[in-house]
């Protein structure tokens, strides 16, 4: 069933590929294309791939959680904040800055976890409506403090925003220089590497999140907490009945779900591009929403998916750089804001359509009642 | 000597709910290797007092020792470690988990709960699997640790309890109201695992109110009613009247009493009746019959053989393929429910929660379900509430429903006072026919007595009366007729007078009766 799902997105990010590669011939060589997207479409699905397993926590424990948008945005404005009086204010080198911002973006992320759940497991209100508080309150939140702290009368910066000390860079794997002695002479086999080594070199938070899928799955499935944690979000009273501790299980869940979403802030601000804008995150807490559902609450599933929303990004970043590639009778497609809305597009279809029937963790978004 | 080692002793035990003294001042003590029945109607303590002994509710007062030792019960954790173990009359299993998941959570690494373990230590689901198959193989449970849970039937579900609390070494083992949900043949096998285990040094509590079982299965019985233990009996000395009596506090009818049946005129006709199932599989064919005014045709069969179908299509539930149904002449085939409820039908669904209540609707609410858009109840848009709460004290005190108040929400009552809910909505209104599915599913001596009650005096006020229901003793003795449904076909009509148990139960496997 998960195998028949999984193939066919690699079916559809197959074709994604396959049609850029052919509006882009003349300008790109194929293997260049295809290596650059690739690059481009696990770096993008990064936010969501984290969004997702945070997603997947908290609802495998019986929480739901539309709060992940918000948890991303207060984690992503915390993060670019702490970096920024890290280096600014308190005087620190460029690197423990960037670091405590990251740390600071876990931090904001698990906090407004531990808000969910609050509200959630103990007052046990409506989880869509605690989510939503989240949601909203992120967006004021963090509004308002970028305005309160940047232009605001006393302000520690006088009216300007100070630049962030900067972004975590590629972590390079030595693939190329490991392999060249084998490729000899030939410059067709050292590009091929070369290209390989180019999706292969990624950021940080990049590896962090798929190196966290398979932690999250082997942990999920594997392991005692998995199967307490699995039990709770199914049958909190049968969990009840054997010893479990309910409230503890959920709270501690929905605060790593918190954390994760705070990781997946982080990529935004310290990872991406050092800077912040208000509502950054941009629906990208949704979508994660979207691939965690696609993936039937598993954190490969989820992650599958995140990499057909990634893909469609590439697509739509690709289609504008060969715009003038376009073949006529396909002129709207370069219009930016139609190709714009190809992701999206593609989460409607998929979650509406064609993902056929997955199945919620029986009690999820139930609160527990002894 | 050791078999009559005190294992477990409660000592005034108290617990008070909001409005409800649920236990007072009982005491309770179980020998090694015994069973014992705690026997009570629903709503006597009965549970509330195995989950104090479980952990799960704390008492307010008393004490519980287990072999001598007193015991502090924070969570079932502490009753787990001191070998205590329950199956609760709703499995506490996981559907979607496998049965060596289920019978391992919480004791993942060892067989008795602790939270020593480091949490993310891995699953040896092959070691559990063994560790079961031993267990099932020394007990006869016949249970396979890889099938999911979800799968099984209700039988196999129990059984799997039963490894699960074995595996974390109980050898205090509680069984809340088994046979609930079990076939008479599933039943017999349980008591057999009950004698097994109980050779084996195992004691168990057992919780019921099914006299004929009591007699069948105890050592010893303790009945209690009102929170309270009001007697106790060993079987050979005690029989069905006697420990009905006390368990309700008066004398039980537990045999109908009812004159002749005088039938008139015809008033449900069904005519060579086609209906599916949820799966599209034919599950009603060419069903015929008639229920004439003032009797009742009893529909008599094993669970899910259609008759929860033709009970559907009959209501308007369920569309129907071919054939007609009429009510009094009238032809209603293909109708919605409203229409045939107004031609005068009374229904109680077979599942009484999803079907017969909006649990978290209040009971006055709860009381008008089927004619709230009558002008009694509504002016245009508004409903008359006042009207409402008359029309529900009057059905409270009529039907005599125990509830606290009318704006109780049904979910709250006894299952006992849910039907009666139902029963006081649906026989309240002028109607002609009334569909009965299960009237008594799940319900204890004092309901069922009432409920029968009604229904015979449905049917000397002149109502045709279809009864549905698996429970042969049920059919027996309420039956005017009995018609036998196998596998969606009605097999044959019988008139009560012809019917023996030995013949309908061969007829319900779908064998052909022997000529008399």
């Amino acid at each position: 069933m998960d195998w028949k799902r999984y193939t066919f997105i690699f079916l559809i990010i197959t074709v994604l590929f396959g049609a850029v590669v052919m509006v882009g011939i003349s300008k790109s060589p194929p293997i260049l294309t295809i290596t650059s997207m690739l690059a481009t479409t696990i770096a993008v699905a990064t936010p969501l791939t984290l969004g997702a397993l945070s997603g997947v926590f908290c609802e495998r424990a019986g929480v739901v959680n539309i709060g992940i948008e918000g948890m991303m945005l207060t984690a992503a404005f915390f993060g670019w904040l702490g970096a920024i009086y890290m280096y600014h204010v308190f005087g620190f080198e460029k690197w423990p800055s960037i670091f405590t911002g990251l740390i600071a973006a876990i931090f904001a992320g698990a906090l407004m976890g531990l808000l969910h759940a609050v509200l959630s497991v103990t007052y046990k209100v409506d989880q869509i409506i605690g989510g939503t508080v989240i949601n909203i309150l992120a967006v004021g939140l963090t509004g308002f403090l970028n305005r309160q702290l940047f232009f605001g009368k006393g302000s520690a910066f006088g009216g300007h925003i100070p630049n962030s000390p900067g972004n975590l860079l590629n972590i390079h794997v030595p693939l190329t220089e490991t392999l060249a002695p084998i490729c000899g002479g030939s410059t067709s086999c050292l590009e091929i590497v070369r290209a390989i080594n180019s999706v292969l070199d990624q950021r940080p938070i990049a590896i962090s999140a798929i190196v966290l899928v398979f932690v999250s799955h082997y942990v999920l499935f594997n392991t005692r907490w998995g199967l307490r944690t699995r039990a709770v979000g199914e049958h909190p009273k049968a969990a009840d009945t054997v010893g479990i501790n309910v409230v503890k299980m959920r709270y501690i869940n929905v605060v790593i779900g918190g954390a994760l979403a705070g990781l997946a802030g982080a990529y935004f601000t310290i990872e991406s591009v050092p800077s912040f804008e208000p509502l950054l995150t941009n629906g990208r807490g949704f979508i994660s929403l979207a691939a965690m559902i696609f993936g039937n609450w598993s954190p490969i599933g989820s992650w599958v998916a995140s990499l057909l929303f990634g893909a469609s990004q590439a697509l739509q970043i690709n289609m504008q750089i060969f715009r003038d590639a376009i073949p006529p009778g396909w002129g709207f497609l370069q219009q930016a804001y139609i190709v714009g809305l190809i992701p999206y597009i593609l989460t409607m279809l998929i979650l509406t359509g064609i993902i056929g029937r997955t199945i919620a963790p029986a009690a999820d978004g139930t609160p527990y009642e002894k | 000597m050791a078999k009559f080692d005190i294992v477990l002793q409660a000592q005034g035990i108290t617990k008070q709910f909001p409005g409800v003294l649920a236990n007072d001042r009982v005491d309770f003590d179980l020998r090694r290797g015994e069973i014992h029945v705690l026997l009570g109607e629903n709503g006597a303590g009965k549970s509330t007092l195995m989950n104090v002994l479980y952990g799960l509710y704390k008492a307010d007062s008393g004490e519980v020792t287990v072999e001598g030792v007193p015991l502090h019960l924070n969570s079932p954790r502490d009753a787990i470690m001191h070998g205590i173990g329950m199956v609760h009359q709703h499995f506490m299993l996981i559907p979607v988990f496998t049965v060596t998941e289920n019978i391992m959570l919480g004791a993942e690494t060892n067989h008795r709960a602790s939270q020593s373990d480091a949490p993310l230590a891995k699953l040896d689901r092959a070691e559990v699997a063994q560790k079961i198959r031993d267990l099932s193989h020394q007990y006869r449970l016949d249970v396979n640790p890889d099938a999911i849970v979800g799968d099984l039937p209700v039988g196999v579900q129990q059984r799997v309890e039963i490894v699960k609390a074995l595996y974390r070494k109980a050898n205090i083992l509680i069984l809340d109201e088994p046979t609930a949900v079990l076939t008479p043949q599933e039943a017999e096998e349980l008591f057999r695992i009950m004698h097994d285990l109980t050779r084996e040094g195992v004691s168990i509590i057992f919780i019921t109110h099914k006299l004929k079982e009591v007699l069948a299965v105890a050592d010893r019985i303790t009945v209690m009613r009102g929170g309270r233990v009001v007697g106790s009996a060993i079987p050979k000395d005690s029989d069905e009247h006697k420990l009905a009596a006390m368990m309700v506090g008066r004398d039980v009818i537990l045999t109908v009493k009812k004159k002749p049946a005088q039938p008139k005129e015809t008033v449900l006709s069904v005519n060579q009746l086609n209906v599916k199932d949820v799966r599209g599989l034919n599950a009603v064919n060419e069903v015929s019959f008639t229920v004439r005014a003032g009797e009742v045709l009893g529909i008599a069969g094993v669970q899910g053989n259609g008759q929860t179908e033709l009970a559907e299509a009959l209501t308007g539930l369920r569309s129907i393929e071919s054939g007609r149904f009429s009510l009094l002449g009238a032809d209603l085939t293909g109708r919605p429910p409203r229409p045939i409820t107004e031609a005068g039908l009374a229904h109680i669904p077979e599942d009484r929660q999803r079907y017969g209540l909006v649990l978290s609707y209040s009971v006055a609410d709860n009381m008008i379900l089927c004619d709230y858009y009558q002008p009694r109840f509504s002016k245009g848009i508004v409903i008359q509430q006042k009207n409402v709460d008359a029309n529900a004290e009057k059905l409270i005190k009529d039907f005599d429903v125990r509830t606290p108040s009318p704006f109780t929400p049904a979910g709250k009552l006894s299952g006992g006072n849910q039907q009666k809910v139902i029963v006081a909505r649906e026989l309240s209104r002028p109607v002609k026919l009334l569909i009965a599915s299960q009237p008594t599913r799940g319900l204890d001596v004092g309901s069922i007595e009432y409920i029968h009650k009604e229904i015979i005096l449905m049917r000397d006020r002149g109502v045709a009366v279809l009864l549905i229901s698996a429970e042969l003793d049920e059919i027996m003795s309420l039956s005017d007729r009995i018609a036998v449904m196998y596998r969606g076909a009605i097999i044959t009509t019988l008139d009560r007078k012809a019917a023996t148990r030995e013949g309908l139960g061969l007829l319900m496997a779908g064998g052909q009766e022997a000529p008399a």
